[in-house]
C-alpha cells in the first residue's frame, strides 16, 4: 500500500476537564474518500480543528506526505495542503463573495503586491463555475442563502489547490438535489488525487461516496476499515455503543386537551402561513434543515420577533406576542439553540441562572432575597440531575449536557405550560443527550406540552408524537406516529420551492 | 446607467450626499453670506480636520473597537510641537508634519499594547490613555498656553496657508482620505482589518492575526491625531491644555453617520469624510442662521444625535430571507 497523504498518530487534545481526543490514529490516501463518523461530541470536529491548526494538539504526530509538520497555525495548516469546510461555515457577512472565496490568499497584482481585484473576481467567478452555479463573485455574502454561502465556502477550501480536503458535516444544510451536486464534485476531486476526509453521522452517504471509513465514540478511536467491508448495524453499533432505544428513550404520556393553536403565523421574510396545533402532554417535533426557518418561527412566538400576520391561541387566549416577558407570564418557555448566547449566561453561578427568568419571584421590593432564590434552585435541583459541586459553581465550568440541563430546568422553574425546546441536545455527547431526552419525557408526563425543534432526524422521530417538516419557511408535511418514515420525512425537508405545493399541503394538515 | 445612479443612491453615500447638499442649499438660500470665501475655506479646514480625525478613528471602529485618545493626543503634539517651534525657530514646517505623525503614532502604538496585548478592551484602554495623555499637556506647558506671538513663523507658516486657492489642512486631509482609502482597498493588511471586523473567529482560522490588525489601527488612528495636532496649533495659532476636548463625539458622529458600524466590519472612507462634511456644513452654518451663541453647542450635538438615530433606524437588522422571494404570499412590510 502507498504511503497515506496524510498519517496521524496518538493525537490526543483536551479541554479543560474533558478529554476530547484520547491517542487517535487516522490516514487518509490519495485518490480516496475517507469517512470520518460519529455521534455529535465524539471528537470528529476537534480533530479537524488540530488538522486545520485552529487547536494544537496536546501530543501525537501529524505526517503529510511523509512529512512530519507541526500545525500550530492555521496558515501551517494551508502550506502543508490542508484545506476544509467547516461545519458552521466562518465567513464574513460584510465581505463580497470573491473577497470571502480569497480571505487568506488575495490574488496580487504583478507589482507591488497589491490586491488585484479584477483577478480575485474573475478567479472567484472561475471557481464558482467549476461548481456549477452563476453566484455574482461581488455580491455581499450576507445577502446570500444558506445553500450559496455553503457553496462559496467550497470555492474558498478549493481555492488553495490543497492535497487533503476536509468536509465536516457538509450536507446538514443542503437540498436533496443540492447534495447529488456536491457529491459530484467530491467524486471529481477524488478522481483528481485529493484525499477526502469526509465527516457525517449520515451513514447512508458514507457507504454512498467513502472508501474507507474511522469511527470515533466519546473521544477515542471505536473502529476502522474498508466501508465494502462493514454494515450499517455494525457502524451503529461502533458509533454509539449501546442500542438507538437507549438514547430515544419514548416514554407514553397521556395527551389533553389542545393547549396551543397557531394559524398563518406569518413573517415578511422568514416564514409564511405557518399553522399548528398542541396537546397537552404532546411532543411536536419540528423537523428540517438548518435554515428552513423553524427557529425563526419559535423565537416569533415567544416575542423575540414581529409577526406579520397569523394568530396564537394558548388555552383559546389569543396571545399578543409582543415581548418575552409577555410570553413568558402567558405560559410559554423557549430554550433556544445556542446556549452559549441566548440560554444561559455563563460566568454566572448555576442558582443565579436559573432565578434569572424569575427574578421578581426572589426579590424583595428592592434586594434580591437569598433564601427565596436556595428555595427555588432546590426545587429546580429536583427536576434536572446536574453533575455539580454546588449551586454556586459557575455555568461555564459544566460540561455541555449539563450547561443545557441547567438552561432547560432555569426555564422550567417558570412553571411554563408550553416548553419550546430548540436543538436541545446539540453539540453534548450521547449520554448527556438520553439523560436530556429523559428529562422531556418527565415534562410531558407532568402534563406539559413540548415543541421540539430537531435537525436530526433520529432524534426529531425517536422522541415526538407528532412531526411537522418545514422547508423554506413553510410547513411542507406533518406526520403522526407511528407513520414515521424516514425516507418520506427526509424527502419533504429537502424539497425546493415548496410555496408551489405548500398550499395543498398545509390543507391537509389536521386541526385546520 | 440609470439603474447604476439608482443603486448609488441607494447606497448610504448616494443617500447622505444628497442629504448634505439640501442641508447646504438651505442653508444658502437662508443666508447667502454663507457663501462668502472666507467662510468656505473655514468650512473646508473644519471638515479637514474632522475627516482627517474620523477616518483614522473609522480604522478603528472597523475592528469592532473605539479610540478616545485622538483629541488628547492632538493636544499632546500640538502643544509639543508649538514649544519645540519656540526652541528651535528655524525648523521647516515639513519637520513638524512627520514629528506630529510619529509622536501620534507611537501614542497609538501604546493604545495597541494596552489592547493587543494586554487585553483591555479598546473603550477602557482609550479612556485611560485619553486621561493621562491630557494629564501630561498641562504637566509639558505647566498649564499655561502658547499664543500666536511665541510660536515660530515657519511653525504656523503651512497650516495657515494656501495651495491653489484651497486651504492647506484641506488638501492634507484630502491626502490623508485618498492614502487610507488605498490601504484599506488596495493592500492585504487593510483587508485583514475589514476581514476581521466583519467576524473574528473566521479571522483568526483564516490565519489573520488580532494582535498584527489591533495595533495597526491604534497606529494609523494615533498618527492621524498627532498630524492634526500640529495642525490644530498651527492654523488656530494657539496651543492649550484644552485643546480639541470633547471632540470625540463629533468624530464617532461622523463616522456613523457615514455608515461606520460600530460593530465592526463594514465602513468606507468616503462615507466617514461625508459624514464629517455633514457635521461641519452644520457647525459652520449655525452663527449665520443666527443662532444664539450659547445654544450651538447643543443645538449641533442634538442635531448630531437625531442623524445618528435615523441611521441607526436604516441599519437595523432585517430577518434573513428564507422565504423564497416570488412566492410570498403576504406582501413585504413597508415600514
Amino acid at each position: 500500500m502507498p504511503e497515506p497523504v496524510l498519517r496521524v498518530e496518538g493525537i490526543s487534545k483536551r479541554f479543560g476537564g474533558v478529554q476530547a481526543l484520547d491517542s487517535i490514529d487516522f490516514e487518509a490516501h490519495a485518490g480516496e474518500t475517507h469517512a470520518l463518523i460519529g455521534e455529535n461530541g465524539a471528537g470528529k470536529s476537534t480533530l479537524v480543528k488540530i488538522l486545520t491548526g485552529i487547536h494544537p494538539a496536546d501530543s501525537g504526530s501529524i505526517r503529510i506526505k511523509g512529512e512530519r509538520r507541526s500545525l500550530s497555525r492555521p496558515q501551517d495548516a494551508a502550506d502543508a495542503g490542508v484545506s476544509a469546510i467547516h461545519q458552521e461555515p466562518s465567513m464574513f457577512d460584510e465581505l463580497s463573495v470573491a473577497e470571502n472565496i480569497f480571505v487568506a490568499s488575495h490574488p496580487s497584482t504583478a507589482r507591488f503586491g497589491l490586491v488585484s481585484w479584477p483577478r480575485m473576481v474573475r478567479n472567484a467567478a472561475r471557481l464558482l463555475q467549476d461548481l456549477g452555479t452563476e453566484i455574482d463573485p461581488r455580491k455581499e455574502l450576507g445577502l446570500l442563502s444558506v445553500a450559496e454561502r455553503h457553496i462559496v465556502s467550497l470555492a474558498r477550501a478549493l481555492s488553495t489547490d490543497a492535497s487533503i480536503i476536509i468536509f465536516d458535516e457538509p450536507t446538514a444544510a443542503l437540498s436533496h438535489s443540492e447534495i447529488g451536486r456536491l457529491f459530484g464534485i467530491i467524486g471529481r476531486l477524488r478522481r483528481q488525487g485529493k484525499a477526502i476526509v469526509f465527516i457525517s453521522h449520515k451513514l447512508d452517504e458514507v457507504f454512498r461516496i467513502c472508501d474507507r471509513y474511522t469511527v470515533l465514540r466519546d473521544g477515542m478511536l471505536a473502529g476502522t476499515g474498508q466501508t465494502a467491508d462493514t454494515s450499517e448495524d455494525d457502524l451503529i453499533r461502533a458509533m454509539v455503543g449501546r442500542t438507538l432505544d437507549d438514547i430515544y428513550p419514548k416514554s407514553k404520556a397521556a395527551f389533553g386537551d389542545v393547549i396551543l393553536q397557531v394559524q398563518g403565523f406569518s413573517h415578511p421574510t422568514e416564514f409564511d402561513n405557518v399553522g399548528f396545533q398542541l396537546r397537552k402532554g404532546e411532543i411536536l417535533g419540528f423537523y428540517g434543515l438548518v435554515g428552513a426557518g423553524r427557529t425563526e418561527v419559535m423565537e416569533t412566538l415567544f416575542g423575540l420577533k414581529r409577526r406579520s400576520g397569523g394568530e396564537v391561541r394558548l388555552r383559546g387566549t389569543p396571545l399578543k406576542l409582543n415581548s418575552p416577558s409577555e410570553a413568558i407570564d402567558a405560559g410559554l418557555a423557549y430554550v433556544p439553540e445556542d446556549r452559549q448566547n441566548h440560554g444561559a449566561i455563563l460566568p454566572m453561578s448555576i442558582s443565579k441562572n436559573v432565578s434569572l427568568p424569575q427574578i421578581d419571584k426572589v426579590s424583595g421590593s428592592i434586594f434580591l432575597n437569598g433564601s427565596r432564590e436556595d428555595a427555588l434552585v432546590d426545587e429546580f435541583g429536583k427536576n434536572v440531575a446536574i453533575k455539580a459541586s454546588s449551586w454556586s459553581q459557575l455555568v461555564e465550568e459544566l460540561s455541555g449536557g449539563n450547561q443545557q440541563k441547567v438552561v432547560i430546568g432555569k426555564w422550567l422553574a417558570t412553571d411554563p405550560e408550553v416548553v419550546i425546546l430548540d436543538e436541545p441536545t446539540k453539540g453534548i455527547d450521547v449520554g448527556s443527550k438520553a439523560a436530556v431526552h429523559r428529562t422531556i419525557g418527565q415534562l410531558v408526563k407532568k402534563g406539559l406540552a413540548v415543541i421540539l425543534v430537531s435537525s436530526e432526524l433520529e432524534e426529531a422521530i425517536g422522541i415526538s408524537d407528532r412531526l411537522v417538516v418545514m422547508a423554506q419557511g413553510r410547513i411542507v408535511a406533518e406526520f403522526s406516529r407511528p407513520d414515521f418514515d424516514r425516507e418520506e420525512i427526509a424527502a419533504a425537508a429537502t424539497q425546493q420551492n415548496p410555496g408551489v405545493g405548500g398550499q395543498k399541503l398545509s390543507a391537509e394538515a389536521p386541526g385546520r | 446607467m440609470a439603474a447604476a445612479a439608482r443603486t448609488a443612491l441607494q447606497r448610504r453615500e448616494g443617500i447622505l450626499a444628497v442629504t448634505i447638499a439640501v442641508l447646504f442649499i438651505l442653508i444658502v438660500i437662508r443666508a447667502p453670506e454663507y457663501l462668502g470665501e472666507q467662510n468656505i475655506d473655514n468650512l473646508l479646514t473644519s471638515w479637514g480636520f474632522l475627516a482627517i480625525l474620523a477616518i483614522g478613528q473609522m480604522t478603528v471602529l472597523l475592528t469592532g473597537g473605539i479610540d478616545l485618545s485622538q483629541a488628547s493626543v492632538l493636544a499632546f503634539t500640538g502643544m509639543f510641537l508649538a514649544l519645540l517651534s519656540q526652541i528651535s525657530p528655524a525648523a521647516p514646517a515639513i519637520a513638524f508634519v512627520l514629528l506630529g505623525l510619529l509622536m501620534g503614532a507611537g501614542l497609538g502604538l501604546l493604545n495597541g499594547i494596552a489592547v493587543a496585548w494586554v487585553g483591555i478592551p479598546p473603550i477602557i484602554a482609550t479612556l485611560g490613555t485619553m486621561t493621562i495623555i491630557r494629564g501630561l499637556v498641562y504637566v509639558l506647558s505647566g498649564g499655561a498656553w502658547i499664543s500666536s506671538h511665541e510660536m515660530s513663523e515657519r511653525f504656523k507658516f503651512f497650516a495657515a496657508d494656501e495651495t491653489i486657492g484651497l486651504p492647506n489642512v484641506f488638501l492634507s486631509a484630502i491626502v490623508c482620505c485618498a492614502g487610507i482609502w488605498f490601504w484599506l482597498h488596495f493592500m492585504r493588511s487593510g483587508r485583514d482589518i475589514y476581514a476581521f471586523g466583519s467576524n473574528q473567529t473566521a479571522a483568526r482560522n483564516a490565519g489573520i492575526s488580532r494582535k498584527q490588525v489591533q495595533m495597526l489601527v491604534f497606529v494609523v488612528s494615533g498618527a492621524v491625531a498627532g498630524l492634526c495636532g500640529y495642525l490644530w496649533a498651527a492654523r488656530f495659532a494657539i496651543a492649550y491644555t484644552q485643546a480639541a476636548e470633547g471632540r470625540e463625539f463629533a468624530i464617532i458622529a461622523a463616522c456613523v453617520i457615514g455608515g461606520v458600524s460600530i460593530m465592526g466590519g463594514r465602513g468606507t472612507v468616503v462615507g466617514a469624510a461625508l459624514g464629517a462634511l455633514f457635521i461641519a456644513v452644520l457647525e459652520t452654518s449655525l452663527p449665520f442662521l443666527r443662532i444664539n451663541a450659547f445654544a450651538q453647542l447643543a443645538v449641533v450635538g442634538a442635531v448630531i444625535l437625531i442623524a445618528v438615530a435615523a441611521n441607526a433606524r436604516a441599519e437595523r437588522k432585517r430577518g434573513r430571507q428564507i422565504l423564497a422571494p416570488q412566492d410570498r404570499s403576504t406582501p413585504p412590510s413597508v415600514a
